[in-house]
This record gives structure tokens, C-alpha cells and sequence, in this order.
């Protein structure tokens, strides 16, 4: 942080004044010449959360996603497949059972069996070979897709929110002031509130397991040399494996948390797949923080994208990814 | 970066590359005069249906594709945004020119909007390609990727221009010289010249010093830099010139169905496209056209074949992963490449009694003889 700020004095100047007008404009309560000017506070506020909380699934889906990237330099193009396999195994369990966290742990085990196949048959006989990797996950996901849409169907499917998180929660942020001096306080989904919180608990365990334990350290190695890691006596294959399962099994968890807040249908996995690939290229390749970053930044600007300009929304979104590319085309938290 | 890249080390001996700078390698292949001369008479043996929903669409498809084999092939680049760029010239001819929408079409002449929508789309594409060539090998992909669904997004998003998910529809064709170019014949015809022409162009710059440059830059591009090569602006260049027959290959698409659409630019056309350049080959030009015919072969006749075997018919795209994923499996070179390898296994029977030695276990060596003798 300290090394940031002395090499780049500017650009932390910059990044701590956007923080602090950011800051201001969620706490403070606007003057009346802000409203007029970009509308209303409650609108902005709902934009910022809704942006957050996408962030929080956005970087669920692309944390698996730059895990796999980073340590077998296996771009898997098949990843938003294994969301909406994740989402309809989570559909499917929450229906039946009507328990919502089981659907979150069948759907876990089974997307990660899926990836534990997916590397043992196919990827493992191709090792070292990045592109014909990357062809056959094309072609992977394009089998899986039609064989989701044959067992599915092409109908948009909810899963239900449990009782116990529908409805929404008073938060201590100050929207507007009544002309009586009260205040009026935000309401937001207290579903959305819990996804987040356990995305960002996920988040720094996977930090923490890779930076504190010795299956981190391994993998950790790995990123960085495999090829030596393997001539210490480490089974690489079984860490492949491991790690392909956690990737996938992440994502298929997102599937249950996007079906919950959002809907699943037949071209949801080239949405996310398209979410996390952008993450990850604003983010940096194969980083954790770089994708907890890049999620954050693109879920905010696509949420307040399609609150303030629309039909431009997207467009926001590329643009961030070729400012990046333009800028630091190797991602924002990028070591190389 | 085994299928375009490592293998093509192999492919080209210094040898095999002077030889056929000199001459088109066509002249002397019978089998060339011959589909070259089938595909003239073409309108006398199919009739409107099969001449422009299956030769014209191949042709169209193959254009599209041929441009990405460029830039796979030679420039060591996989584009996913190829189709983009041709949904980008097709909807330009549909904003400028005469359409349907009459509130979002300009109303020019064809001629001047063809061009306007040609030199567009070629600025997209090398302006994508810009934004691409600053990272290598499979990035690519992930960047050419998100710009194409980027568009796709944004066209159904946009109705300013390009009339979200609507799209344009009822795109005027052109009628000059008394003839109806739309008319299924003439635009056979066109659609013949054009693909020819890309085709040619392909070829000739592939050994034109740009394009041996270009395959310079694939091979080592380290080396190249340090022989005083600007790698980029090479890789840049490459973009372009694939970026116009993309471009092209839009213009006809356009005509072809008189609508523009964001169906025609979403993702799983992008990938589509890759996929008939990977089926058919991505090392020689005429890899894509063989792809494009075999993608739409199966996509029209795949329904009634699996109805035939008592499956359903919607499953034509698992059909189409299902056959992708064999080809990325077994060959690295695509059909071509799996005919070349049986060719040369029945020679190599044939004439290893005779001494000559078999061919080598690996892929790469197999190609690299294969590829020779193609050529001779």
C-alpha cells in the first residue's frame, strides 16, 4: 500500500479523493442541488448496493474462473456452463426439498464433480496445450448448453428465497430528511445483504487458505512454476484436480445465488461467462484480489450504468475493460 | 498453443516456404480446376434453394471464417470478434442505406453506402484488433470474446442505431444495369467473386512479404522485434486486412437476408464462426470454406437426418459441440488435416517398401510433410 502511494503519487490522490466522494455521497444527506441535478438519493443508494451485491456474485463466478486460469493456464470457456448447471442443480433441490442451503451444497458437489470429470478426462490429456484447451471448452460448453436446454427447457426458473431472508432490513444510511427533520432511512432485500456477506466471507477464506495454509503454498508455488513445483515431489495432478473442483464447485454455487436474485435461463452462462471473463482482464489474471476488484468495479458500474445512462450501460462496462487493457494490460492487480 | 502455433513451426521448412513464394499453388492442381470449374456452373446443376441457401451461405460463412484463418493461421491470433466485425459492416449498410426503418436508414445509394459501412467496419476491427494485439496466445481470445458479446449486448440495448432486438429489417439490394443483383443467380455470382477474391487475397499475401513477415511474427516474435520488425504494428496490420474481408463477407450477409438482427451477432454465431474455421482447418485458406460447408450441410439437413433416426430434431448444436470436440481431439489440423494423415498413411504403405521413410508419430511432423506435399 505504502510502495503504491510512493511510486504513484498521483493516481493515489486520485483514488483516495474518488473514495472519499464516494463516501460522502452515501453518507452525507444531499443538498437539495444534487437532487435536482442526478436525481434522488434513494435511487443512487439502491444502485451502489445493487451494484455491490452483484459484484459479490460476479466475483463467486470469476474467482473460480481466474483460480483455474491461474494455476493450469486453462482458459475454461465452459465456466458459465457450470454456473447454469450449478443454478438448476440448486433449482431443482430447493423445488424438491425446499431447503435452500442443501441446494447450495448438492450444487456445490455436484458442479465440483463435474469439474473433477472435466479435468481427469479431458484437460489432463492436453496439459501444456492452451489453446486446444480452450477449443474444447468451447466445444464443451456448447454440448452443455444444448444438453441444459434439452433437460430444462428454455423457461426462466427462480429459486425460492427462504422465508427467513424475504423482505427488506432498515439500513443506517440516510436516504432523505421529511420536512418534519425526520429522517428516512434505506430499506434494502436482506437477501441480497446475506449473498454479499457470504461472498465476501468466501472471499478471504479463499484468501486466507491460499496465503496461510500449505495447500495455499502449494498452489501458490504452482502459479508460478509448476514444472519445479512437480520436481519437488508435490502430485501436482491432485492439486489440479483440487483446485478444478473448488473453480467449478464456486460456480456452481453462484448459480444457486444468481438463480436466487436474479433468474436462470438458457444464455445466462455466456452472461456470466462474459461477466467473468471482463473481471478478470480489469482484475488480472489468475489474482483473488483482482477479482474481488474487478467484480466490485463492474457490478457498480453496470448497476449505475442502467440507472443514469441506460441504453449505454454496456458500453460502460467495455469501457472500463479497454481503459484497462489500454492502461495496465495486464489487470489492475497484477503482478506481471 | 499447440494448434495454430507449435505445430506450425514444424509446418514450414525454409525450403517449402521459397518454393511456393514463387507461383499460386492452384495452377498446378487438378482438383482446384475442377472445383473451380464446378462452382461456375453451379447455377446449371442446383436450383435457387440449394444454390443460395447452402453454396451462397457457404460461401458467406467461409469468408467470414477465411478471415479468422488469416489471423489464426498466419498471424498466430484466434479472433472471436471476426463475425462482429461483419455484423458491424451489415448493420452499417443497413443504417446508411435503404431499409425498412425508415426513421434510423439514411437512404444512400448502395455504392455509397457500402463503402462508407467497408471502411467502418475495418476501422472497428483494427481498432479491436489494436485493443487485442496488447496481449498474446489465449488472452486474445477472452478479449476478442468479451468485445463481441460487448455488441451483441449493446445492439439490444441500442435504438438509437441499430434498433435493439428488432434489429433492421427489409434492407434494400442493389438493381443496377437492368439486372435484379439479388435475384438468386447474379448473387451467386457475386458471392462467388468476392469469396474467390478473398480467397486469392488471402493467399497472396500469405507470400507476400507482409505475410511472411506476419508468420515471422507467429513463430517468434521476440526474434522478429529484435531483426527490427515492429511485431505490433505488423499483428495490427493483420487485423485490418482481416477485419475487410469480414467486412465483405457482411456486406453479402446483409443482402443476403435483407435483415440485420442481434441474433446474427450474438455469441454463438462469433463462436460458430470459429468453429468452421477450426472444423475445416485453420493453416490453409481453403480450410474455412471446407468447414462452412460441412456447418451448413449439418445445420440444414441435421434436423431431418436425427428426425430420420428417431431423435429430436432440435438437438443440431449438440450435434455440432459433439463434432467440433472430435475434430479439436483428433486432428490438429482439422478435416484437412485428417484427410492429409490418411493420404499420406496409404502413400506411406504404398511406398514403404520401396524405402521410404514413414511418417513421423507426431502431429506436428505429420503436418509438416503433409503440408509439403500439398503443396507440390
Amino acid at each position: 500500500m505504502t510502495r503504491f502511494v510512493e511510486r504513484h503519487p498521483a493516481w493515489a490522490l486520485i483514488i483516495i479523493i474518488a473514495i472519499a466522494v464516494a463516501l460522502w455521497l452515501i453518507f452525507a444527506v444531499w443538498p437539495p442541488g444534487l437532487e435536482d441535478a442526478i436525481g434522488r438519493k434513494r435511487v443512487f443508494l439502491n444502485a451502489v448496493f445493487n451494484g455491490i451485491t452483484l459484484g459479490g456474485l460476479y466475483f463467486l463466478v470469476a474467482s473460480g474462473f481466474t483460480l483455474i486460469f491461474g494455476l493450469m493456464r486453462n482458459v475454461n470457456l465452459a465456466h458459465g456452463s457450470l454456473y447454469l448447471f450449478g443454478g438448476y442443480v440448486g433449482y431443482a433441490i430447493s423445488a424438491s426439498t425446499g431447503s435452500w442451503l442443501l441446494s447450495f451444497i448438492i450444487a456445490f458437489i455436484l458442479t465440483a464433480l463435474v469439474g473433477v470429470l472435466l479435468q481427469l478426462i479431458v484437460f489432463r490429456r492436453m496439459e501444456g496445450q492452451d489453446l486446444r484447451q480452450t477449443m474444447v471448452t468451447i466445444g464443451l460448453s456448447i454440448v452443455f448448453a444444448d444438453l441444459m436446454l434439452w433437460a430444462c427447457g428454455g423457461d426462466f426458473y427462480q429459486i425460492q428465497t427462504p422465508n427467513w431472508l424475504i423482505g427488506p432490513v432498515e439500513l443506517p444510511l440516510i436516504t432523505a430528511v421529511k420536512s418534519s427533520g425526520e429522517p428516512v432511512y434505506l430499506r434494502y432485500p436482506l437477501v441480497r445483504l446475506v449473498i454479499f456477506v457470504a461472498s465476501v466471507v468466501i472471499g478471504v477464506a479463499m484468501w486466507l487458505a491460499l496465503n496461510r495454509t500449505r495447500i495455499g503454498m502449494i498452489i501458490r508455488a504452482g502459479v508460478d512454476d509448476r514444472d519445479i513445483l512437480a520436481a519437488t515431489g508435490v502430485r501436482i495432478q491432485l492439486v489440479f484436480v483440487g483446485v478444478f473442483a473448488l473453480g467449478a464447485g464456486l460456480a456452481g454455487i453462484a448459480g444457486v445465488v444468481g438463480g436466487t436474485f436474479q433468474s436462470l435461463s438458457p444464455g445466462e452462462d455466456i452472461r456470466f461467462l462474459l461477466a467473468s471473463l471482463v473481471v478478470v482482464i480489469v482484475g488480472g489474471m489468475g489474482s483473488i484480489p483482482g477479482a474481488a476488484l474487478g467484480a466490485l468495479i463492474i457490478g457498480l458500474a453496470e448497476q449505475l450504468g442502467s440507472v443514469y445512462i441506460p441504453t449505454y450501460a454496456i458500453v460502460v462496462t467495455f469501457l472500463i475493460m479497454v481503459l484497462v487493457l489500454a492502461i495496465r494490460p495486464q489487470g489492475l492487480v497484477a503482478r506481471r | 498453443m499447440s494448434l495454430a502455433h507449435d505445430a506450425r513451426v514444424a509446418v514450414h521448412p525454409a525450403g517449402v516456404a521459397q518454393r511456393s513464394a514463387r507461383g499460386w499453388p492452384e495452377i498446378n492442381n487438378p482438383a482446384a480446376w475442377i472445383v473451380a470449374a464446378i462452382l461456375l456452373i453451379m447455377p446449371l446443376i442446383a436450383n435457387g434453394f440449394f444454390l443460395i441457401e447452402i453454396f451462397a451461405t457457404t460461401l458467406i460463412l467461409g469468408t467470414m471464417a477465411l478471415s479468422l484463418m488469416f489471423l489464426a493461421g498466419y498471424g498466430g491470433m484466434v479472433s472471436l470478434m471476426q463475425l462482429t466485425i461483419a455484423g458491424f459492416s451489415a448493420y452499417m449498410v443497413a443504417v446508411f442505406g435503404v431499409s425498412g426503418n425508415a426513421n434510423i436508414s439514411l437512404g444512400w445509394p448502395w455504392w455509397l453506402a457500402v463503402p462508407m459501412a467497408l471502411a467502418l467496419a475495418t476501422i472497428f476491427g483494427t481498432l479491436g484488433g489494436a485493443l487485442a494485439v496488447r496481449t498474446e496466445g489465449i488472452y486474445t481470445i477472452m478479449i476478442t470474446l468479451a468485445i463481441g458479446a460487448a455488441f451483441y449486448y449493446f445492439t439490444n440495448q441500442n435504438w438509437a442505431i441499430f434498433n435493439g432486438h428488432t434489429g433492421i429489417n427489409t434492407v434494400a439490394t442493389p438493381h443496377f444495369w437492368g439486372v435484379n443483383w439479388r435475384a438468386d443467380i447474379p448473387f451467386y455470382y457475386i458471392v462467388l467473386a468476392v469469396a474467390a477474391l478473398c480467397y486469392f487475397a488471402v493467399e497472396y499475401v500469405s507470400r507476400a512479404p507482409f505475410g511472411l513477415a506476419l508468420q515471422g511474427v507467429r513463430d517468434n516474435p521476440r526474434r522478429m522485434a529484435a531483426l527490427g520488425f515492429n511485431v505490433n504494428a505488423h499483428r495490427v496490420a493483420a487485423y485490418a486486412f482481416a477485419s475487410f474481408v469480414a467486412a465483405l463477407a457482411g456486406v453479402l450477409q446483409v443482402w443476403n437476408y435483407r435483415q440485420i438482427s442481434p441474433g446474427s451477432v450474438s455469441v454463438g454465431a462469433c463462436i460458430d464462426i470459429l468453429i468452421i474455421a477450426v472444423v475445416g482447418g485453420i493453416t490453409r485458406p481453403i480450410g474455412p470454406f471446407i468447414g462452412a460447408l460441412i456447418f451448413v450441410l449439418l445445420r440444414t439437413f441435421a434436423i431431418d437426418f436425427l428426425v430420420k433416426l428417431g431423435l429430436d430434431g432440435n438437438r443440431f448444436r449438440l450435434l455440432i459441440g459433439l463434432g467440433f470436440l472430435a475434430i479439436v481431439f483428433w486432428s490438429s489440423d482439422g478435416v484437412i488435416g485428417l484427410w492429409q494423415s490418411w493420404w499420406r498413411r496409404q502413400r506411406s504403405g504404398a511406398a514403404r517398401s520401396s524405402g521410404r521413410h514413414g511418417r513421423g508419430s507426431g502431429q506436428g511432423s505429420g503436418q509438416a510433410s503433409g503440408q509439403g506435399s500439398g503443396h507440390g
